[in-house]
């Protein structure tokens, strides 16, 4: 379980589906992999392109967006334009060579607590299979305390080349 | 939800005493952190051995010690008890904290309850964090437990992230109008505007036809013996006599503006149109039956819904030659791939029409062609009655429906194989009966329109939460019952709609009540007058003022965030959800190192977005 030890995958949910089909995986007892964190949203309508990006460019390995089914968000088309922001910073994930398959949207209720572990797995697998984020670098020399700015950009370069 | 019905038949009994009782909970004034650093206290439950038998806490606790901004890290066995929540208030006048973080269950149950503490202590309520290390962690990951305290540690650090940038918020307050404005006027609406008007509460119930009752007037007999048309009839007497309410019919809401506590509608009866104040909406229109479009109905008199054999049942037009056959087929145009979900109903009244039917012509032979018999909780009594009275039921595959033809002299044909004994059965009944599905009214999406409501995949008005608030909106003020929600039984329609009445009740019999503070704000020197926000805004909330910038009515915001991350300016703050709070916690988790933050510290709120437009600058 070495990787799944290492490997810190984001999943930002809707506090109205995701993460209420999250807690429901709980109470199911239901198991996923530790790598995946939870962080609350009211609707993934407020998740911006530069989150997802700040995000990448500090390390994480992989993120997965979670909202509501389509049609069924409670703000009406906030998963919609989710996806649409997901989708484009996808395309800049691939343009700087990081990859777009780290990052993906999912759809489900509320009443999906299966699903909900399903996700986290599923994205968990793509990413051993990625492999940890060549932008991870720089997050350990930032845990190890020699942070600054110069690693970080030493670190992007190198992720542009791999 | 029957929690909710049975509050609201005690609070009519209760009606002349309300409010003589309360006693107002003083909360001491609340300190002014605005310029104080963060001092942020931890408090880690063990929720019993729920989150300790698999999370170290203590070893959450020393991580999060050493984290910046963190003067307090604990941990108690029951955080939410009552002596542990005194602890909490004590601590934080004894370490001066000004942020608060409890990492044990969901927010969802109990953020309202450690807001509470924090107001007894003098804190403003939006100065808590709660990190989910049960639901979301321990429960999840008890074959690996060091995976799960790494996680947990890691769940407190976002928190702490985060935290450290939240601000106090103060929740405005609205004055409440007290009536309610009921759409649709069967069972749903009559029962709501009963239970309100009971309560003392002036209802306006706008029903679009010409009649109330809805689809309960083609009702005859519920399995349980309730003579519906009696009920009906007593039910629409007293809902017309009722003081309290104003009955419209063939009236239509046309216009609907406002929030919570404070709506101000339009509703129209023809060429007439009437303004109306409420404090809530509650949207009961209903469902219909959706007409076959398959097995030849509407080609043969001999073809009916289930609908319409209990309605020649009950009037005793039932006609049937001797030893007629009488086919019943299930899940007609429904639990397919086009129509998903199951009607509810239909299983139940095929059982009931087929016992009555054998009861009159005890000579006929009912066959039931089914793909599961769903007749649900105690109905199934009534499926295993009709089994010992000789109805003969016959399962067939879903991939293998039933083959039908209808001759040149009206004579039905019907071909099935039986999914149990394999075999091609051939049937020539007298009369087919298809149990057709229930479906949402065709004019829902208007409604939806007028109210900013979502409708889910099948039609139907969805819930902000099935467990939680299962006849709310996710808007605050709006509620739903009966079968405008899903397909359910008349006694289903019955208590929900009770229910609503209790919610509706809770708003309703407040003078002025607190409006949420998580909600938009923008920057007019940001603002570049774009009205994206306006058109992005689900209800409408931005307008533009008198100096040409974008502003967000406070009251109207539901605070979803759509129109912060569309503003092309930033010039959008979503209060509770920040940049700042936002990035705090992505940078808590990825970037353990120190360096504490000051709430006022933009290290973000300059960095993201486009430039500020140039005639702002020097
Ligand atoms: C075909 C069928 C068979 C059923 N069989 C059974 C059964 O055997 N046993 C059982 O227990 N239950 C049965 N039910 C369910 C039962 O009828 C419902 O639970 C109950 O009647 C629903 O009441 P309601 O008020 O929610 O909706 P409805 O009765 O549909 O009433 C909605 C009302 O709202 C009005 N309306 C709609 N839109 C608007 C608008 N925009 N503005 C103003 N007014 C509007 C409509 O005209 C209607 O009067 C059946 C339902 C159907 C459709
Ligand atoms: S979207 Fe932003 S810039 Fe445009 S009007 Fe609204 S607040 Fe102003
Ligand atoms: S956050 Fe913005 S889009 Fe959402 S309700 Fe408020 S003003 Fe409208
Ligand atoms: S409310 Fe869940 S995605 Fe919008």
């Amino acid at each position: 379980m070495d990787t799944d030890q290492e490997l810190v995958i984001l999943a930002l949910c809707c506090h109205y589906c995701a993460y209420a089909a999250a807690d429901m995986a709980g109470s199911m007892r239901l198991q996923y992999p530790g790598s995946v964190r939870v962080l609350r949203f009211p609707c993934t309508s407020k998740i911006e392109v530069n989150y997802l990006l700040t995000a990448f460019e500090r390390g994480i390995d992989g993120i997965l967006v979670a909202g509501c089914l389509e049609g069924g968000c409670h703000f009406l088309e906030g998963n919609l334009r989710a996806r649409r922001r997901v989708e484009r910073a996808k395309k800049l994930l691939d343009e700087i060579g990081l990859g777009a398959g780290r990052l993906e949207m999912f759809n489900l209720s509320s009443a999906e607590g299966p699903r909900f572990a399903e996700i986290a797995t599923e994205m968990h697998e793509r990413v051993v299979e990625l492999g940890p984020s060549p932008l991870r670098r720089g997050r350990e020399a930032v845990l190890a305390g020699v942070a600054g700015m110069a690693s970080l950009a030493e670190a992007v370069i190198a992720g542009e080349k791999t | 939800m029957q929690a909710s019905a049975a509050a609201a038949r005690a609070m009519s009994l209760l009606a002349p005493a309300r409010g003589t009782c309360i006693r107002t909970k003083v909360y001491p004034p609340q300190r002014d952190v605005t310029d104080e650093p963060p001092r942020i206290g931890v408090f880690i439950c063990h929720c019993g051995s729920n989150i300790a038998s698999v999370v170290d806490v203590e070893e959450v606790v020393r991580r999060t010690a050493v984290l910046p901004n963190v003067v307090l890290a604990e941990h108690n066995i029951y955080t939410c008890a009552d002596d542990t929540q005194d602890t909490i208030k004590d601590k934080i006048g004894q370490y001066r904290l000004n942020r608060v973080i409890v990492a044990s269950c969901t927010p969802r149950t109990h953020e309202a309850i450690f807001r509470d503490t924090l107001r007894d202590a003098g804190l403003n309520p939006y100065l808590l964090e709660m990190a989910n290390i049960r639901d979301q962690c321990s429960w999840v990951h008890s074959a690996a437990p060091d995976s799960a305290t790494r996680k947990a540690a890691d769940l407190v650090r976002m928190a702490v992230g985060r935290a450290a940038r939240l601000v106090p918020l103060t929740e405005d307050t609205v004055t409440v109008k007290g009536a309610a404005l009921i759409i649709g006027g069967g069972v749903a609406g009559m029962t709501a505007a009963l239970a309100m008007a009971d309560q003392g509460f002036p209802v306006h119930l706008v029903e679009k036809s010409e009649a109330l009752g809805g689809a309960a007037r083609d009702l005859f007999r519920t399995l349980d013996g309730l003579d519906v048309q009696a009920f009906l009839a007593e039910t629409i007497d007293r809902v017309i006599g009722h003081p309290r309410i104003t009955v419209h019919l063939h009236s239509h809401v046309t216009q609907v503006e406002g929030h919570v506590g404070d709506f101000t509608s339009v509703i129209t009866t023809g060429a007439k149109t009437r303004q109306v104040e409420h404090g809530v909406v509650v949207v009961a229109t209903g469902a219909v039956e959706g007409k076959p479009t398959t097995f030849g109905y509407g080609q043969s008199p001999r073809v009916i819904t289930q609908r319409d054999l209990s309605g020649q049942l009950a009037r005793g037009e039932l006609d049937l030659p001797k030893g007629a056959t009488v086919a019943m087929l299930q899940c007609v145009e429904q639990r397919t791939a086009d129509r998903p979900y199951c009607s509810r109903v239909c299983c139940t009244m095929a059982v009931q029409n087929a016992l009555a039917v054998r009861e009159r012509h005890p000579d006929a032979r009912v066959v039931v062609l089914y793909r599961d018999m769903r007749t649900y909780g105690f109905r199934e009594i009534a499926y295993k009655k009709a089994r010992q009275a000789g109805v003969l039921f016959v399962r067939f595959d879903d991939d293998a429906p039933p083959g039908f033809s209808l001759g040149a002299d009206g004579a039905i044909e019907l071909t099935v194989r039986d999914a149990i004994v394999q075999r091609d059965l051939l049937m020539r009944p007298s009369v087919l009966v298809l149990a057709a599905p229930i479906v949402g009214q065709h004019d829902r999406q208007e409604v939806s329109d007028l109210l900013r409501i979502p409708i889910n995949a099948d039609g139907f008005f969805l819930e902000a939460h099935v467990k939680l608030r299962p006849v709310d909106f996710a808007s605050e003020g709006l509620f739903l019952c009966g079968t405008a929600h899903a397909p359910k039984f008349l006694s289903e329609t019955i208590s929900q709609a009770s229910a609503v009445a209790a919610r509706a009740a809770s708003i309703l019999s407040r003078q002025t009540m607190p409006i949420g503070a998580q909600i938009a704000r923008v920057d007019p020197d940001k603002c570049v007058s774009c009205m994206t926000c306006v058109h992005v805004c689900p209800y409408l909330a931005p307008i533009v003022g008198d100096d040409n910038k974008a502003q967000v009515q406070p009251t109207v915001c539901m605070g979803c965030g759509s129109c912060t991350s569309e503003c092309p300016a930033k010039a959008i703050t979503l209060h509770h959800y920040t940049d700042a709070q936002i990035l705090g916690a992505i940078d808590r988790l990825l970037n353990a190192g120190p360096g504490p933050v000051g709430p006022g510290e933009g290290a973000y709120l300059e960095q993201v977005g486009v430039a500020r437009p140039r005639w702002t600058e020097g």
